[in-house]
C-alpha cells in the first residue's frame, strides 16, 4: 500500500486534499483524534511529517513523505465573554476568529503579520507578534492553555481555561514559537479582552531618526498605546517612515492618551485615519510580512533598536522593516542569501540578540534554522526535549538548520 | 549520604553557613503551610554564584538530591526537603546585580527579596510589578519556582509576564543561559518552561526581569456589599466594561472581622458580607480619573452599599494594609491555617462562593475569603488546630470538596502558589495520565535522575501505565514517589 492508500483507509478520503506542488500528499486530518491517529502511524511507519496551517505563511516545501494541515480544525467550541476566554481549534483562520468573537464583544488583541486567513495554530506555533505586542505583549500572554499532539501521536494537555494557573509544567510556553518541533497545536485556550470600545490609529511621517524620537517621548510621556510600529517607507506605502500610534480601550483612556499624545508630539503633525483607513495601514503591514521569500524577527533591548535598525540597514537594506522600539522588537522582510543571513546572526548573537527566522525557502530555513545556534547549555535541552516529544523524529522542523 | 558531605560542603561554604544540628535543622522543616514538615538531612547556604555551583557539583558527585529554598513562604510544601536530602538556601546570594533603567531591566541573584527590588527600582521611576502577598520577605527565585503572582497582577502579568532571561544550574551543575536581555527567546521558550516549574528544572543563579513604570496616578476605593453574589456579580460588571483595574481584591465577612480585630484594623466596615478593594492606576491622570467614575457607577449599580475612595496616600495605604496582612490578621482566629490556591471562571465566582459557604457549614469549619477576585483566583483559608486529629481530618476533607467545587466550575487547582506536595494529589484531576507523564518526561530532560525537588508537582503513580506503555520512546518511568500526605510528625 502506498502512503496515501493507507492514510485514506485510515482517515477516510474526506481527509486527503489535492497534493501540494511538490506532490507530496496533503491530509488535513478533522479532529485532534485524527491528528494523533495519523501521527502514531506515521511514527510506526517511519514517515516523516510536515506540518501545514492554511500555507498562507510558512512556505509548504519542507522534504517529507505527507503534508499534514490542520485547515479542517477550525471548530470554536467555546467562547465565554463573561470570562474573556475562548478555546478555539488550532486550524481555524484569524479573520473568522476575529469575526466570532467580536460577534459576542470579545477581542483576541494579536496583529500578527500574515494574511487575513494564517491560522492560529501557525501564529501560536511560530510566536509571531504584530505592533500590538507593544501594548499587549506577545503571543504566549494571550495564551490560557494548548493540546497538542506528539510526533508519536500523543494527546497533551497543558494549561486550562482560566486566567491564572500554576499547575504542572508550563507547556504552553514551550509550544508557543517552537515551530512545531515538540508536536502540533490542535486546540488553544485564549485569554481575550473586551473589545475596544475606542480604537483610534495616528501617523506621523517624518525621518526615521526623528520618528524615533518622538516614539521615545511618547514612551516617557507615560503614554500606553496599543502599538507604536515604526514603519519603512516601502511597506507602509509612504515617500517617508511612519510612525503608526494605535490607541485602544474604554473612551476615556484613549481620549486621555489622545490628549496626552497632541502634548508629547512637540508640535508634531500625527495624521488621525479613518477607521477604514486604519484598518487598510494595519492589514496592508501584516501582509507585507508574507509576500516576500525571507521573514525574520530579532528581538533587543529597547535602547539597541536604533543600532540595530542601522546594522540591518548595512547589511541587508532597510526597504522592508517594522520595529517596535520600545519593545526592542524588529521585522524584516526580503530576500537574503544563507551566508548573509548567517553572518548577520553571528554579528547579533555578539550584540546578545537573538535572530528568529520565521519564513524562508527551505533550503535556506533548512541551513540557516529557524533559531541558529543556542546559548551556552540550551542545545542538549533542546535536543531532549526534541526526543522526549518526537522520539522518531518524524516532524519536520528546521529548528537549529545545517 | 556520606559522613564527609557536611565538611565538604563546609570547605565550599564555610562552616557556619553548613547546618547539621536539628534543632537548626528544624528551622527549615516548614514552610508558609502549617500541614507539612519534613526534615532535610544538611542545609547549606551558598553565599555566592561560585559558591552554589560547587554545592551542586559536589551534591552531583554524590549522587544527593538536593532542595533549593528562598524564603520558605511558599504555600504548597514545595521547599520541603526530606531525609536524605540537602537543603541549598539561596537567600544569602541577595544581590542585585545590575540596574538598567533605561532598557526598564534589572539582573538579579536569586536570593533578593521581592520587596527590595521594588525598592531599588523606585528611584528610577520603576517597580517590580508582581507583587505577591509575602512580598516584604519572599524573593525572586522563589517567585520564579513559583511562577507567582499578587493583587496587582490583573493588570501587570505574573511572574512568568516579567521575566527575560536566566542563567539556570542544572541539577548536574551544568549552567544553561535562556532568554536574551530584551525577552526574546533564544529558540524555543526555556524560560517560559522554566518558570514555575517549581525547582524541578534547576536553580535560576541569574534571573534578568522586566520593570515597570510607577504610575503616575492612582485611586484605590472600598466598595461594601450586603452578599458574597452581588459582590461577585460586581466584578464581572467590571471586566465587561473593557476596564482593566490594577488590583481587584475581595474578602469576605470572617476575612473583615479578623483583619478589624487586629492591628491592620483598615476601617472595613464589619457588617459587609463582603468588600471589594479596587485599585486603577496608569500613567495619565485623567484617564485614570474617568475610569475611576465609570467603576464607581458600575460598583453601585451592582449594588454596593456605599463606595469609598481614599482620599490621601495614607488612607490607601490603610486599606491596602489590611488586605495585604488578612493572612496574618487571621492568626487571630486560631493556631493553624490552610491557605487554599484555586483559579475558577470569574463568571462563576458568585455560585463557587456560596458553595464553599456551604462546605464550611456542614463541616463546621472557619473559611474566610480573602483572594484575587479580578482573576477568578481564590483563597478560601481554613482556620484550626492542628493539634485536633479529628478537626485535621474535617479540613482535609473540606479542602477536597473545595478543590472538587473549583475544578468541577471548569477551574484549576493552583493559580500561584504551585503544587508542591501539597496539591499533587489533584493534579490527576485536571490533567490526564498521557500529560502527567508528558511532564514527567520534560522533567527528566532537565534533571534525567530527579535529584533537584524530588516527589513535587508530578504524581508519578497517576502516569505509571502509561509510561509503561511507551517505555520503547524515552517516555520512562521513574517509580513511585510518594504521595503528599498532609503532615509527617518530626
Amino acid at each position: 500500500m502506498t502512503i496515501l492508500e493507507k492514510v485514506t483507509a485510515l482517515l477516510g478520503e474526506g481527509a486527503v486534499l489535492e497534493p501540494s506542488t511538490d506532490r507530496v500528499p496533503r491530509i488535513a486530518p478533522g479532529s485532534p483524534d485524527a491528528v494523533a491517529l495519523l501521527l502514531g502511524t506515521a511514527h510506526q511507519e517511519g514517515w516523516r511529517v510536515r506540518i501545514e496551517g492554511a500555507g498562507t505563511w510558512l512556505q509548504s516545501d519542507a522534504p517529507a513523505d505527507l503534508a499534514l494541515t490542520t485547515r479542517r480544525l477550525d471548530r470554536v467550541p467555546a467562547v465565554e465573554p463573561a470570562d474573556l476566554t475562548a478555546t478555539a481549534e488550532a486550524g481555524i483562520g484569524l479573520d473568522q476568529l476575529r469575526q466570532q468573537l467580536a460577534d459576542r464583544g470579545a477581542w483576541l488583541s494579536i496583529d500578527p503579520p500574515g494574511l487575513a486567513g494564517r491560522t492560529l495554530g501557525s501564529i501560536v506555533a511560530t510566536a509571531t507578534a504584530g505592533p500590538l505586542r507593544h501594548g499587549f505583549g506577545p503571543i504566549k500572554d494571550h495564551l490560557l492553555g494548548v493540546t497538542f499532539v506528539t510526533g508519536d501521536g500523543r494527546m497533551v494537555q497543558s494549561g486550562g481555561r482560566v486566567m491564572k494557573n500554576v499547575a504542572g509544567y508550563d507547556l504552553t510556553r514551550l509550544q508557543a514559537g517552537g515551530f512545531g518541533a515538540f508536536g502540533v497545536i490542535v486546540l488553544v485556550h485564549l485569554r481575550l479582552r473586551t473589545l475596544p470600545r475606542a480604537d483610534v490609529t495616528y501617523l506621523l511621517e517624518g525621518a526615521r531618526e526623528d520618528l524615533t524620537q518622538v516614539g521615545e517621548d511618547i514612551a516617557a510621556a507615560g503614554l500606553t498605546p496599543a502599538a507604536l510600529e515604526l514603519v519603512s517607507p516601502a511597506l507602509a506605502r509612504r515617500e517617508r517612515w511612519v510612525l503608526g500610534v494605535r490607541l485602544a480601550g474604554s473612551p476615556a483612556l484613549v481620549a486621555a492618551d489622545e490628549a496626552g499624545l497632541r502634548a508629547a508630539s512637540g508640535g508634531a503633525r500625527f495624521t488621525p485615519l479613518r477607521a477604514e483607513e486604519a484598518h487598510a495601514f494595519w492589514m496592508r503591514l501584516a501582509e507585507g510580512f508574507a509576500v516576500r521569500p525571507v521573514t525574520f524577527r530579532i528581538g533587543g533591548v529597547p535602547s539597541a533598536s536604533d543600532e540595530l535598525l542601522d546594522l540591518l540597514q548595512h547589511q541587508l537594506g532597510d526597504e522592508w522593516i517594522s520595529a517596535s522600539p520600545a519593545a526592542g522588537a524588529i521585522r524584516w522582510t526580503g530576500d537574503a542569501s544563507i551566508d548573509r543571513l548567517q553572518r548577520l546572526r553571528r554579528t547579533l548573537a555578539g550584540l546578545e540578540v537573538p535572530l528568529t527566522l520565521e519564513r524562508a525557502p527551505w533550503p535556506l530555513r533548512g541551513a540557516v534554522g529557524h533559531f541558529g545556534a543556542y546559548r551556552e547549555g540550551v542545545g542538549p535541552l533542546v535536543a531532549g526535549l526534541r526526543r522526549t516529544f518526537d522520539p522518531g523524529g518524524a516532524l519536520v522542523v528546521a529548528t537549529e538548520g545545517s | 549520604m556520606s559522613p564527609s558531605l557536611a565538611s565538604d560542603l563546609a570547605s565550599i561554604v564555610g562552616q557556619r553557613h553548613v547546618r547539621e544540628a536539628r534543632a537548626e535543622r528544624v528551622t527549615y522543616a516548614m514552610d508558609g503551610l502549617p500541614t507539612h514538615r519534613r526534615l532535610p538531612d544538611l542545609v547549606v547556604l551558598p553565599g555566592t554564584r561560585e559558591e552554589l555551583i560547587a554545592v551542586v557539583r559536589l551534591l552531583a558527585a554524590h549522587g544527593v538530591p538536593f532542595v533549593p529554598r528562598g524564603a520558605g513562604t511558599g504555600l504548597s510544601g514545595g521547599a520541603l526537603a526530606d531525609e536524605g536530602s540537602v537543603l541549598i538556601v539561596l537567600t544569602r546570594l541577595n544581590r542585585i546585580l545590575k540596574m538598567d533603567a533605561g532598557n526598564r531591566a534589572a539582573i538579579v541573584e536569586p536570593g533578593v527579596v521581592n520587596a527590595k527590588l521594588s525598592a531599588a527600582a523606585r528611584p528610577h521611576g520603576l517597580q517590580y510589578a508582581p507583587d505577591p502577598s509575602s512580598q516584604s520577605a519572599c524573593t525572586i527565585g522563589g517567585n520564579v519556582a513559583e511562577n507567582a503572582g499578587g493583587p496587582h497582577c490583573l493588570k501587570y502579568g505574573v511572574t512568568a509576564n516579567h521575566v527575560l532571561a536566566l542563567e539556570v544550574l542544572l541539577a548536574d551543575g551544568t549552567v544553561v543561559e535562556s532568554g536574551s536581555p530584551g525577552g526574546e527567546p533564544w529558540g524555543p521558550d526555556l524560560v517560559g518552561l522554566f518558570v514555575g516549574s517549581e525547582g524541578n528544572f534547576g536553580i535560576a543563579t541569574k534571573i534578568t526581569v522586566r520593570l515597570t513604570p510607577l504610575p503616575r496616578a492612582v485611586r484605590t476605593m472600598l466598595a461594601d456589599f450586603n452578599g458574597l453574589r452581588t459582590a461577585g456579580e460586581a466584578v464581572s460588571a467590571i471586566i465587561a466594561a473593557g476596564i482593566v483595574p490594577a488590583a481587584l481584591e475581595m474578602m469576605d465577612q470572617s476575612c473583615i472581622a479578623a483583619v478589624e480585630d487586629s492591628v491592620y484594623a483598615a476601617g472595613y466596615p464589619r457588617d459587609a458580607a463582603a468588600v471589594l478593594l479596587v485599585e486603577l492606576d496608569g500613567r495619565n491622570e485623567a484617564g485614570v480619573i474617568a475610569e475611576t467614575e465609570a467603576v464607581a457607577e458600575l460598583l453601585r449599580k451592582s449594588g454596593a452599599r456605599s463606595v469609598r475612595i481614599a482620599a490621601s496616600e495614607a488612607e490607601r495605604e490603610r486599606l491596602w494594609q489590611g488586605r495585604k496582612k488578612a493572612f496574618g490578621a487571621m492568626g487571630r482566629l486560631s493556631r493553624d491555617l490552610v491557605v487554599q490556591d484555586a483559579v475558577v471562571p470569574r463568571s462563576a465566582l458568585p455560585q463557587v462562593l456560596e458553595t464553599i459557604c456551604t462546605i464550611a457549614k456542614r463541616y463546621d469549619l472557619v473559611v474566610s475569603n480573602v483572594f484575587h477576585a479580578g482573576d477568578g483566583n481564590l483563597h478560601p483559608n481554613i482556620s484550626f488546630d492542628a493539634t485536633d486529629p479529628a478537626l485535621k481530618q474535617r479540613v482535609e476533607a473540606a479542602s477536597a470538596e473545595i478543590m472538587s467545587t473549583c475544578i468541577a466550575a471548569g477551574g484549576t487547582i493552583t493559580g500561584e502558589h504551585g503544587v508542591g506536595i501539597d496539591k499533587l494529589r489533584y493534579m490527576p484531576l485536571i490533567f490526564d495520565p498521557e500529560s502527567l507523564g508528558a511532564m514527567q518526561a520534560v522533567r527528566r530532560v532537565f534533571d534525567p535522575k530527579e535529584r533537584v525537588n524530588p516527589g513535587k508537582v508530578i504524581p508519578v503513580h497517576a502516569c505509571r501505565e502509561w509510561t509503561s506503555a511507551r517505555s520503547d520512546s524515552g517516555w520512562v518511568n521513574p517509580g513511585a514517589v510518594p504521595r503528599g500526605e498532609p503532615v509527617r510528625a518530626l
